[in-house]
């Protein structure tokens, strides 16, 4: 059978319809768990194929079956131009579910901006964020590496009519490179703690050198567009002035750079001695405790709060406070259930539509098989039997391309919808986050009480030791003033800290509130735009297979 | 030298058994002067041709007698134009059907595969509308049901498929098979034919020369030449008998293969346009449902 397969596509008659019906089928999402849109996966595939551009490749797939050119001679691009009286061009007005389709309203329109389903509020408001153009640029500064290093940049193009930005009709343009993504990211996670905030794209290391340029490129470019449009879609973030500056400010983004690891280790370790040897003990600024301490320069910080963690969970005696919010604690195991179920679906929808192009192509492999078969009959024909044999064929070959073709189109749509989950799945990410945020800033609260309770200890060990000293004893009296100081400092720290606690608190249930409504709603539009289509598209094939089976009922057995 | 290149070329041709036996040697040699120039004037005739091309024969009748010699017979074939054409398609037929069945059949597979895949999404998304709860969660599990059972009558699909479209498409490609048979069948009858029918024409000449020479083999050879006759007569009506069936054959064979296919191809598209409605009309009853969803 193998032989069979050869010999046929060898022939290349038809190998060029082949290709092109299969760049139009959609690439199974190789890259984890992808859902891409439509129009990335079709880029993403030409550039694996190596194919001309879109635009000739999409009105190509017209071509072998389809194409009105009069020329009588078979060339190879069109082998089938004999069959073009026989097969219709297809009307993809009636095949499009314009009307069907309440979620996506504009379903041409790669333009459309949404990244969810969810329309534009009620409110006139919007904020639209488009990436294009990226330009390889030369690195000014001095490098080690001679001949220069070369970055990406891409142009953040914003239309919009907030009051922030400047009032209506405002739309302006900025350049901006990766690594002043990862900067608006960092800074929005520090100033909005407990906020579910959309995680940015991956630096991707490898990826970047293994895959081609361009296609990397490309997918950067897609992937950053929708962070900044779900970043802009946040009711919070939206207005945030990093945002804001991130889109607005030419030239150099003016957001302070986050420093890697190792260097803030290194600043940490300079100032550690003089924190164990007791010349500064208490934190310089008590606002610091806003911040988590895993990414800052304190070590001595990391060390006791470290030490608290480990107490928490292994020490014989209760931490100082607890999570006491049953109704967080519910919501929060309620929704690890839902990522991991979410996870479970994700993963099934996309073996769904694998199968469902699967099916397709193979429809479209038996179409073309039939079509070949019936330019042999017609061909060789000596008996009238063979003619009418051929007529048969061509009907079913019909049939066969244009129901391949619905699948295809089915798939495209079924991929939007179900791109809600993959959605989903960043939201999950963003929630995790903000109930870490929680974590550390509980954390930090009872470290800081530990101290207090302990400095509290101390001070009274020294008092008692010291009123048995007739006279007062200097030293420890010195020592004593000391340690009240160092109070007083831990106790604005502490103040602080809880502060930040009960504001991430409340962020945190704000975000749970505007969570469940909106998956409510985007799941719900997901469903109904899958459902839709999927019955759409099965009447579409419907009333393509019962014309065959009207056109073959002569054939029947009586009474079937 | 030409004369005695003649003299040669002569004896040699005289001498080869079978060639001996040819009519254009025997003219050559023993016809009288007015034969000979009937045949030089003739428009046909090996006498007609020039000197050169008498060169070609010579070429021609030297690389066939040292094909016999080496016994590198070319193989005896029917020369019917028609019958070309006819052993043509069918060797091509057999080609674009196994394409078309093998595609028949990975279709079959297709159908299994998506209802499996529908099936597995189904249970994904009834244990995530079970930890949903409330309207969502119930859409969820609708949505869930539906899709299990859309998967089962892909399945059934599939089945039907197998049955009424891939076994007939089979059953073609194995016709076409044996009538492949049969035309290595009639090879066969037609060079056995041929071989006798050589081996006749020596026997005779040899009997007319043992007759001349009154030699007392003459009967053993008459039995021996009977004999062949008989054989060679039941190879010719063998043959004869083959090529009479196997054009009867062909047309009733177009004509069946037309019938079963219209009905395979009947049957194949009412399944697909089953499954279609099947489809669209359990989808379709779950929108109600979910519009009421939202409304909630």
């Amino acid at each position: 059978m193998m032989g069979y397969e050869n010999q046929g596509y060898e022939e290349a008659h038809l190998y060029a319809s082949r290709e092109e019906m299969e760049t139009l089928v959609l690439d199974e999402p190789s890259n984890g768990h992808h859902l891409s849109d439509h129009r990335s996966i079709v880029s993403l595939h030409e550039a694996h194929h190596t194919l001309s551009p879109p635009a000739a490749v999409i009105s190509a797939v017209d071509d072998p079956l389809v194409s009105s050119s009069s020329s009588s001679s078979v060339d190879h691009q069109n082998p089938n131009l004999p069959f073009n009286s026989f097969l219709e061009p297809p009307s993809y007005a009636d095949v499009i579910f314009n009307s069907f389709d309440e979620s996506n309203g504009d379903t041409n329109g790669h333009e459309s901006p949404k990244s969810l389903p969810r329309s534009a509020s009620s409110n006139s408001d919007y904020l639209n964020i488009s990436v294009t153009e990226p330009y390889r640029e030369q690195e000014m500064s001095n490098s080690l590496v001679p001949g220069g290093n070369t970055y990406v940049t891409y142009l953040i193009t914003t239309r919009t009519n907030l009051p922030e930005f400047g009032g209506p009709g405002s739309e302006f343009s900025v350049r901006r490179r990766f690594k002043d993504v990862v900067t608006l990211s960092d800074r929005l996670s520090e100033s909005y703690r407990g906020f579910f905030i959309p995680v940015r794209p991956d630096k991707s290391v490898v990826e970047s050198q293994v895959m081609q340029k361009e296609e990397f490129v490309e997918q950067r470019r897609s992937a950053l567009e929708k962070y900044l449009r779900r970043l802009a879609g946040h009711p919070m973030i939206k207005k945030s002035e990093e945002l804001r500056v991130f889109l607005r400010v030419e030239g150099k983004l003016p957001l302070p750079r986050s420093t890697d690891v190792a260097s803030r280790m290194l600043d940490g370790a300079v100032k550690l001695p003089k924190q164990l040897f007791g010349e500064s003990v208490a934190p310089a600024n008590p606002q610091e405790v806003m911040q988590p301490a895993k990414g800052g320069r304190d070590l001595l910080r990391i060390f006791k709060e470290l030490k608290q963690a480990v107490s928490n969970d292994w020490g014989g005696s209760k931490p100082p406070v607890v999570e006491e919010d049953k109704e967080f604690l519910e919501r929060k195991d309620k929704l690890m259930e839902f990522e991991q179920q979410l996870s479970n679906v994700s993963q099934q929808a996309e073996s769904l539509v694998k199968a469902q192009q699967d099916i397709g192509e193979t429809m479209g492999e038996l179409g073309l098989a039939f079509v070949k078969l019936t330019k042999f009959e017609t061909e060789e024909a000596l008996y009238n039997s063979q003619r009418v044999r051929a007529a048969d064929m061509k009907n079913l070959a019909t049939a066969s391309v244009k129901a391949s073709r619905l699948y295809r189109e089915l798939n495209a749509q079924t991929v939007k919808h179900l791109d809600t989950l993959h959605e989903y799945l960043g939201v999950m990410l963003a929630v995790n986050s903000a109930f870490s945020d929680r974590a550390s800033a509980l954390l930090t609260v009872q470290t800081l009480l530990s101290e207090l309770s302990s400095l509290h200890t101390r001070i009274e060990k020294l008092e008692a030791a010291s009123s048995k000293i007739f006279g007062g004893d200097r030293s420890r009296i010195r020592k004593i003033e000391e340690l009240k100081e160092t109070l007083k400092v831990s106790e604005d720290a502490k103040t602080c800290a809880v502060r930040e606690y009960e504001q991430i608190k409340e962020n945190n249930r704000n975000e749970l509130e505007r969570l469940d409504k909106e998956r409510h709603d985007d799941f719900l539009s997901m469903l109904k735009g899958f459902v839709v289509n999927q019955a759409g598209y099965a009447e579409k094939m419907a009333n393509v297979w019962e014309k065959v089976a009207e056109e073959t009922s002569g054939y029947a057995k009586d009474g079937s | 030298m030409r004369r005695q290149a003649l003299d040669i070329f002569v004896n040699r041709i005289a001498s080869h058994h079978e060639l001996q036996q040819s009519e254009d040697l025997r003219t050559f040699c023993q016809a009288d002067e007015e034969t000979m120039e009937r045949a030089r004037s003739q428009e046909t005739g090996i006498f007609k041709k020039k000197p050169a091309d008498l060169m070609q024969i010579f070429k021609d009748v030297q690389s066939r007698v040292s094909d016999v010699v080496l016994g590198k017979e070319k193989p005896v074939e029917e020369s019917n134009p028609e019958y070309e054409k006819m052993k043509h398609y069918i060797f091509e037929l057999e080609n674009h059907l196994a394409e078309a069945q093998k595609h028949a059949y990975r279709l079959v597979k297709r159908h299994r595969e998506l209802g499996q895949s529908l099936s597995d999404f189904g249970k994904a998304v009834k244990i995530l509308g079970a930890c949903e709860g409330n309207g969502l969660g119930k859409a969820f599990s609708e949505l869930g049901t539906k899709s299990e059972l859309i998967s089962i009558k892909l399945q059934k699909e599939a089945h039907h498929l197998l049955m009424n479209f891939e076994e007939p498409l089979k059953d073609y490609v194995r016709a076409v098979q044996s009538i492949k048979a049969t035309i290595a069948e009639r090879a066969n009858a037609f060079r056995l034919q041929c071989e006798l029918a050589e081996t006749i024409k020596l026997k005779e000449i040899n009997l007319d020369k043992l007759m001349l020479t009154r030699s007392d083999r003459v009967g053993e050879a008459e039995i021996e030449y009977k004999e062949l006759k008989a054989e060679s007569e039941e190879a010719t009506k063998r043959f004869e008998t083959i090529v009479r069936l196997m054009n009867e054959e062909i047309v009733r064979f177009q004509e069946q293969k037309t019938l079963d296919m219209g009905l395979a191809f009947h049957e194949f598209a009412k399944g697909q346009a089953r499954l279609a409605n099947g489809i669209a009309d359990a989808w379709r009853s779950l929108i109600p449902k979910l519009e009421s969803c939202s409304s909630a």
